[in-house]
């Protein structure tokens, strides 16, 4: 029964991707003069060499941080869209926390993640401590605050960090002891990579494996019948919001700690509005995010190799990725095909088989 | 087609996204002016079979022929638009509109592009006027009594034409008082021409109001009757395909220590009425003490109040002696206070959760559930699959979610985590509401069994019988007061109680504190 569900919904993930595929091309058709190359370079161009596969990876890293930070905020049923202000001042915190301290080489690591971590969560409490006191909503408060954090990150950055010998705005250079290794030359990709794997077990060990995961999903599923059931729903909305914010957190170490080592955004990076539409695919399921994860960050890397490699516009790269993420995104898709072999099934091993 | 059907469903199956067999090959049909019965125990497959034919539900097999021609149903739209009507078991109202946006959603009269309130006031005053179905147009639904919402859902499809209507069990959720009034109105309906599927679990009424019944059982269809040639044991009998004890057997009370003490609690509206007027009593270990009384005289908010989902504002509450008036709910249930809510979909269930996860929801953090950080997952499973096993609930396997339980299966998830938890008092708001005779009669033994181990039982019930056959002691709630008590429940007579009920007696003092003690 669970297997069968399962498989469906990876078969149908996968027709979805081919078809979404198929529209992609029939419009690049439309629009390019060598519409095979420019395909090609979509489809297959993130595998071509190794230094893009690493790229790939690179993107993924923090796609899974947020990704498994909204699923969090989400199965608790706060509609929280503050992940992108979260992994902003994460990515500060990171940064200050790693200029601060001079510390030996795992341990400095470890403590600018942590900084990362309470600077996240830090942001993530604020709307859920606004909800839980005042029951302001937190779908505004968490998108309002996105601003607010990313004013005061560059604050901080600019007013007390930055590096007046670069030519950017960025901050000084981190000492390597608080670096994310690179460890697979000549990609990018480094130990975050390892820091997402440990952070999907943790939240799916701590969704469903723990009491206070039990009490988050079942406040998210029906708020009254938490509390009804002794629950504290206050604090599963705060230590929820506290969770998610530390995870979004650490999606801004990784790209400050493994690939900039320094603090160089200038505007929010997007990560966390993709944390959305990964939690969205994932169906709010931590082991469905690192999968997600790739599928996007797959998708944005063909676009702009596309993008650079041919003659299609910009634009119509960001329609067809748009195109594809909305129809592999669809619930009800192919909902029918399904109900007829479970109708076949069912008549087969009779009531309640 | 035989003669005089308005209805005819042709060997309608149902499989649910699930696998779920709920109508295998059902045959049914309806004639036109009559009430018709459709009986079963729970999960037999009544609502699924009422859903597909209201459209809800896509019937993988079988055909629908409504006056004489065959119908594709696909959409309640197109129901409502051949003029079959249908009140759901479980309502489907929007709580912060008022009666009449409810009744009107969707048809509602306009002047120009407004909203015409004054006449959709009037059409609706109009309709409840013509089929004797009571209503105050102007209140909002979540403030309005569960009888009322009945009759604005029953309003709701006469306003669109429904000639052929289905109520789900209609009264499962309505006084006695209410019943009759529903009753009334209903002869009236099919005085008018209309005719009517009742779905019911109280044999008494199928026997009272409807001209033929249709069995279910297991997704089938076992039998036609007619009403006048059946008792209620017969029908008991179809369904269940045992012999039901209809009465509880209750050894005599041995009343021990007093385990909650309640003292003149109080509650108002925010415009200062009194919901509550210093009511107090209190239960005592290895009796049952009921409430009986018309619903909205207080007795919801009683139980909100002792089971922590409310604040009183004034008066005190204890738990085996220790003070916790506005005690958090989950410090109560420490105390040792279960409780079955009166609306198991809004409090006793999270729907989209598995049923061991709903059974586990009080106890989860306990040690027997719960390491220093994982849970036992191992313990969990067996103790929800031995919950399972013993209150019968018909399902899949322990985690199915609760969303695709049948209505009685859903209230026995409910009752199995609220009598398993190990209690010191169990507050009963309406425990059997929904449930089918032979669950009912299940819940009737585990309950005097639950009590005569020494645990104090609160019962609240609209359903007067059952208050009257279950309770030790007797309180009648009204006007937010206790109005009479009685310390031996066998010693008054139903017309007694509706005297009081209806606030025509009240007790004298003396008389009832020595009751209250
Ligand atoms: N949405 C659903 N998804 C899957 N299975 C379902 C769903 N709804 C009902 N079922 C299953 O179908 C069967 C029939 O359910 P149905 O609600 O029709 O029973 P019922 O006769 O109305 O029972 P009750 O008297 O308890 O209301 C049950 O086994 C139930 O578990
Ligand atoms: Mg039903």
């Amino acid at each position: 029964m669970i297997r069968r569900d399962l498989v469906f919904e990876i078969g149908r993930t996968l027709i979805a991707i081919a078809l979404a595929l198929l529209l992609g091309f029939v419009i690049v058709l439309l629009v390019s003069e060598e519409p095979f190359n420019a395909f090609i370079n979509f489809v297959a161009g993130p595998l071509t060499t190794t230094r893009r596969i690493g790229n790939w990876i690179e993107a993924t890293i923090p796609l899974i941080f947020t990704g498994l930070a909204v699923c969090i905020a989400f199965q608790a049923g706060q509609f929280n869209i503050g992940a992108e202000g979260q992994l902003f001042f994460g990515a500060v915190t990171a940064t200050i926390v790693a200029l601060t301290f001079q510390l030996p080489m795992y341990l400095h690591v470890l403590v600018a993640l942590l900084g990362a971590m309470v600077g996240g969560a830090i942001a993530g409490a604020i709307p859920g401590i606004m909800k839980a006191r005042w029951g302001a909503n937190e779908l505004v408060s968490s998108l309002m605050l996105n601003y607010v954090f990313y004013r005061l990150g560059l604050y901080l950055i600019n007013y007390h960090y930055r590096d007046s010998s670069a030519g950017a705005m960025v901050s000084y250079r981190l000492p390597e002891t608080s670096w994310l290794q690179q460890f697979w030359p000549p990609t990018r990709v480094h130990w975050g990579l390892w820091v997402a794997l440990a952070a999907i077990l943790f939240s799916y060990l701590f969704l469903y494996r723990t009491r206070w995961g039990y009490a988050l999903r079942m406040t998210g599923l029906n708020k009254d019948f938490a509390a009804y059931a002794g629950i504290s729903v206050s604090a599963v909305i705060i230590y929820s919001q506290v969770i998610s914010g530390a995870i979004a957190g650490l999606a801004g170490a990784a790209d400050v700690l493994g690939l900039y080592r320094r603090f160089q955004w200038q505007q929010l990076p997007g990560y966390g509005f993709d944390g959305i539409i990964i939690a969205i695919l994932a169906r709010n399921h931590p082991l469905g995010v690192p999968i997600a994860a790739l599928f996007l960050a797959y998708v944005r890397s063909g676009a702009s190799i596309m993008s650079r490699m041919s003659d299609v516009s910009a634009e119509m790269v960001a329609i067809i990725q748009g195109i594809m993420i909305l129809l592999v995104t669809a619930q009800a898709f192919l909902a029918k095909w399904r109900h007829r072999s479970v109708v076949r099934e069912a008549k087969k091993h009779g009531l309640n088989a | 087609m035989s003669m005089g059907s308005l209805l005819e469903m042709k060997g309608i199956t149902k499989v649910y996204p699930n696998g779920v067999l709920a109508n295998d090959g059902v045959d049914f049909s309806v004639r036109k002016g009559e009430i018709h019965a459709l009986v079963g125990e729970n999960g037999a497959g009544k609502t699924t079979l009422m859903r597909v034919l209201f459209g809800l539900e896509t019937p993988d097999e079988g055909e629908i022929y409504y006056k004489g021609s065959q119908l594709q149903i696909s959409s309640p739209l197109q129901a409502i638009r051949s003029g079959i009507g249908m009140v759901h078991q479980h309502f489907m109202l929007a709580p912060s509109l008022t009666v009449t946006e409810n009744i009107v959603l969707g048809v509602e009269p306009r002047k120009g592009l407004r909203f015409d309130w004054d006449q959709a006031v009037s059409k609706v005053k109009e309709l409840a006027e013509r089929y004797n179905l009571h209503v105050d147009p102007r209140a909002q639904i979540r403030d309005i009594p569960i009888g009322m919402r009945q009759k604005v859902e029953i309003l709701k499809a006469l306003l669109r034409g429904a000639e052929l209507l289905v109520l789900d069990e209609p009264t499962a959720v309505l006084t006695p008082q209410e019943t009759e009034e529903l009753f009334a109105s209903l002869m009236e309906l099919k005085k008018q021409g209309h005719t009517m599927v009742f779905i019911s679990h109280k044999l008494g009424e199928v026997k009272q109001i409807t001209d033929r019944i249709s069995v279910m059982r297991g997704g089938r269809m076992v039998g036609v009757r007619n009403t006048a040639e059946v008792s209620e044991a017969d029908i008991s009998r179809l369904m269940v395909g045992r012999d039901v004890l209809l009465r509880v057997n209750k050894p005599p009370a041995k009343p021990g220590k007093k385990v909650l003490e309640v003292e003149s609690l109080s509650l108002f509206t925010p415009e200062g009425k009194a919901l509550l007027d210093g009511v107090s009593f209190s239960v005592r270990e290895g009796e049952i003490l009921g409430i009986a009384g018309v619903e909205g005289n207080g007795q919801s908010e009683l139980v909100e109040i002792l089971t922590g989902l409310r604040q009183a504002h004034g008066g005190s509450l204890r738990i085996e002696g220790q003070l916790c008036t506005n005690a958090a709910p989950g410090q109560l249930r420490r105390l040792g206070v279960s409780h079955i809510p009166e609306d198991r979909m809004l409090h006793g269930v999270a729907v989209d959760a598995a049923i061991q996860e709903n059974l586990m929801a009080d106890r989860i953090s306990k040690p027997d559930y719960s390491g220093k950080v994982f849970l036992r997952t191992k313990d969990i499973e067996s103790t929800a699959k031995s919950l399972v096993q013993e209150f019968n609930i018909v399902a899949r396997s322990p985690r199915t979610p609760v969303k695709m339980l049948s209505g009685g299966n859903i209230q026995k998830v409910v009752v199995a985590r609220e009598f398993s938890s190990n209690p010191k008092l169990v507050i009963a708001n309406q425990p059997t509401r929904g449930v089918d005779v032979g669950a009912i009669e299940f819940i009737h033994r585990k309950l005097v069994e639950i009590c005569r181990s020494g645990v104090a039982v609160l019962l609240i019930s609209a359903d007067l019988n059952e208050v009257m056959s279950l309770s030790d002691r007797l309180l009648v709630f009204y006007g937010g007061r206790v109005v009479a008590g009685f310390s031996n429940a066998d010693a008054v007579s139903e017309e007694e109680l509706g005297l009081y009920m209806l606030g025509i007696k009240a007790q004298e003092s003396a008389q009832l504190k020595e009751a209250l003690a």
